[in-house]
């Protein structure tokens, strides 16, 4: 199977001492910043919306069984819920990824396998 | 009314046809994948090379097992929506993988969970501690698995007490089913590496969804694509009326007049959702397959292909789960098989025969008896890698020759450590038979959410965690999950226990260790941290820079 580069042939090889020095660049701060900002709201969010689903299925069963039309009861859109949340949240976070942290990420990489100069 | 019983010889041969056909097609498969496995990042990693949607397919394969395709269709055709419940707790976990594990593990690690666990710590305790839970996890998943081949080879051939085909009878066909699933996985691993495995799972997940797909589309038609009749016709078949479409059938049940049983039983479905929500991201078998694609981009991809391709699975079952109890009933499922794993199959039956007669009917369930154990082989494949993986890379290189073991040493060693695990398992499975395995997946999971989780994330996140931390976070969390289980009314006590009625060394109340076992484990990582004074910045700081970056990580290999 043919592997694709993600640039033309493979960066020089870089040390652990040159990762280290990274971690406290104003860069690397601001790039850690722009994950947790996602991930934590995000990870907090969906746990919690979660844990309220199994809270209703164990405690509310009367709201539950709310018929809300033909047999369709609250039970089941709200599970369908915890489906359209986790698609949409997959497809935000790849969104956000895109456009506000891979760019920088890329930049750092290069730039520590690079070094500042070559770009 | 016994579908599969009535089954004809032609349905068998037909059924035991496209199963052969599955065979030497993956078979094929492995041995073209195996002529291209020259080191040790194609054996564990497949070269890296693979694309996100590839591994999104295998991914989804790793996933589906006979316990979410029969399993779940299984609990919602006798118990209704709680099997819906359970795909829910399955899906949702795969964001705990999205956002937190599947990138940054893609960046740190090389072929193992221990890869980044003992990226800053001593790597002898770690490693040792890691393979222990790996193994632990995979060996309970894989031997579930796999005591369901055997009874279901002997259900879906149809044949009954007293009845041979082929010359075999029920038992001897159900051992056949074990050592056949157990020789293939050996040959899927052993001969082809993560590249033949990976390939093997991408057809396997096509079989499986196109099968699921097929009969939910025809389920739906016998309702004129109408999801409320359907769900009507299930509530009404099941004697249940409108509390079948509603959670407490079998979570969570209220006991009446016992209110101490009740409120077990509501905190064991919260055990139950915790180890399900927090589990899949510490699954091995399922790490390992970030490692697979060449970037941090990919592993994220992969997991969006994967949860789209989960998430619509889970919505077939769904589907078939109540197109079974409304069209199979839940007297004909209970009457081929108590636990309701049949439940689909003969839904195949069914639904095939009121579309296009009996020879549809054939046709059908053999598609779906196909897809079932494409489902079965696609899982203990991943799982045997994962454990071959874990046991050549970190116990034998890493601990036993401490690092100084070659690159071809490694491969052969996993090789031998893949037909290793894969004949243990074999009699194992053999053995356990006649015991109600069912609690093992729950249980892989909370070990995974209890153990692995929880030093994964501290290791990724927390600066001042160490050695002692990483450790005792590992044992801590196995043994509080494992422990507890075995105090638990699933290994004693009750007629439905393990050891049966007649021991009886249950004091803890759930089924679930997970609500216990989770914050034990998480707590042991955080007290065993603070206990010891080893700290290493600079290390943390290397790792925190290659994970968010992707500098210095492992790159696919071009041959």
């Amino acid at each position: 199977m043919a592997t694709t580069p993600t640039r033309d042939g493979p960066p020089p090889d870089t040390t652990d001492e040159q990762l280290a020095a990274m971690h406290d660049d104003p860069r690397f701060v601001e790039l850690k910043r722009r994950l947790f900002r996602f991930i934590v709201p995000a990870t907090i969010g969906f746990l919690a919306w979660y844990l309220l689903y199994v809270l209703l299925s164990a405690y509310a069963r009367d709201f539950m069984g709310t018929v809300v039309f033909g047999n369709i009861n609250v039970a089941l859109l709200l599970g369908l819920g915890q489906f359209v949340s986790t698609f949409g949240i997959a497809w935000a976070y790849s969104r956000y990824t895109a456009r506000n942290y891979d760019p920088r990420a890329e930049e750092l990489h290069d730039a520590i396998h690079y070094g500042e100069t070559s770009r | 009314m016994n579908l599969l019983a009535q089954q004809t010889e032609a349905g068998r041969t037909l059924t035991f046809a496209l199963f052969l056909l599955m065979v030497a097609g993956t078979v094929a498969i492995t041995v073209w994948a195996g002529k291209r496995t020259r080191n040790a990042t194609d054996f564990h990693s497949g070269g890296r090379g693979f694309k996100p949607w590839q591994n999104g397919f295998a991914i989804a394969s790793d996933y589906m097992s006979a316990a979410s395709f029969l399993g779940i269709a299984g609990i919602i055709a006798l118990s209704g929506y709680d099997g819906f419940l359970y795909s829910i707790g399955f899906l949702v976990a795969w964001l705990v993988a999205l956002l937190l594990v599947a990138e940054l593990l893609r960046n740190s690690g090389r072929f193992t969970m221990a890869d980044v666990l003992s990226f800053r710590m001593r790597q002898r305790p770690v490693r040792t501690a890691a393979a222990v839970s790996t193994m632990s996890v995979s060996i309970f998943y894989l031997l579930a698995q796999m005591v369901g081949a055997g009874a279901l080879i002997a259900l879906l051939l149809g044949i009954k007490e007293g009845e041979t085909f082929l010359g075999m009878n029920a038992e001897v066909a159900a051992n056949m089913g074990i050592v056949l699933v157990g020789l293939l996985m050996i040959l899927y691993v052993a001969l082809g590496g993560m590249k033949g495995t990976t390939w093997v799972q991408i057809v396997q997940a096509v079989m499986l969804l196109g099968g699921a797909a097929l009969l939910a589309v025809l389920v739906l038609a016998e309702y004129g694509f109408n999801i409320s009749n359907l769900l009507g016709d299930a509530a009404s078949s099941s004697g249940l009326g409108s509390a079948f479409l509603e959670p407490g059938q079998r979570y969570g049940v209220e006991i009446p007049g016992d209110p101490t049983q009740t409120m077990w039983n509501k905190l064991d479905l919260i055990s139950l959702g915790l180890a399900l929500v927090l589990g899949t991201a510490g699954l091995p078998h399922i790490l390992i397959r970030f490692y697979t694609v060449p970037d941090a981009k990919s592993a994220r991809k992969s997991v969006n292909w994967g949860i789209g391709l989960i998430g619509s699975f889970y919505l077939l079952t769904l589907v078939l789960g109540f197109g079974a109890a409304a069209m199979v009933g839940a007297e004909a499922i209970t009457a081929q098989n108590p636990a309701g794993n049949t439940a689909a199959p003969q839904l195949a039956q069914e639904a095939g025969e009121a579309f296009g007669g009996s020879t549809m009917g054939a046709v059908l369930l053999a598609v779906i008896a196909s897809a079932a154990f494409a489902a079965i082989l696609s899982t203990v494949a991943g799982l045997v890698i994962a454990s071959s993986s874990s046991l050549a890379h970190d116990l034998y290189n890493s601990v036993i020759r401490r690092g100084a073991a070659t690159d071809r040493e490694e491969v052969v060693v996993a090789k031998i450590a893949a037909i290793g695990v894969g004949v243990v398992a074999i009699v194992l499975a053999i053995f356990a038979q006649t015991l109600n395995v069912a609690f093992l997946v729950a249980l892989a999971f909370a070990v995974a959410a209890s153990a692995n989780l929880p030093t994964l994330l501290l290791s990724l996140f927390w600066k001042r965690f160490n050695t002692a931390g990483a450790v005792a976070g590992i044992y801590g969390g196995l043994i509080a999950a494992v422990g507890l289980v075995v105090f638990s009314p699933v290994f004693s006590g009750t007629e439905r226990s393990l050891l049966g009625e007649g021991v009886d060394i249950a004091w803890f109340p759930m089924s679930n260790p997970g609500l216990v076992s989770i914050p034990l484990g998480l707590i042991c990582a955080v007290v065993g941290t603070l206990m010891s004074s080893e700290s290493r910045p600079d290390r943390f700081a290397t790792l925190q820079v290659r994970a968010l970056t992707g500098a210095g990580s492992e790159r696919a290999v071009s041959h």
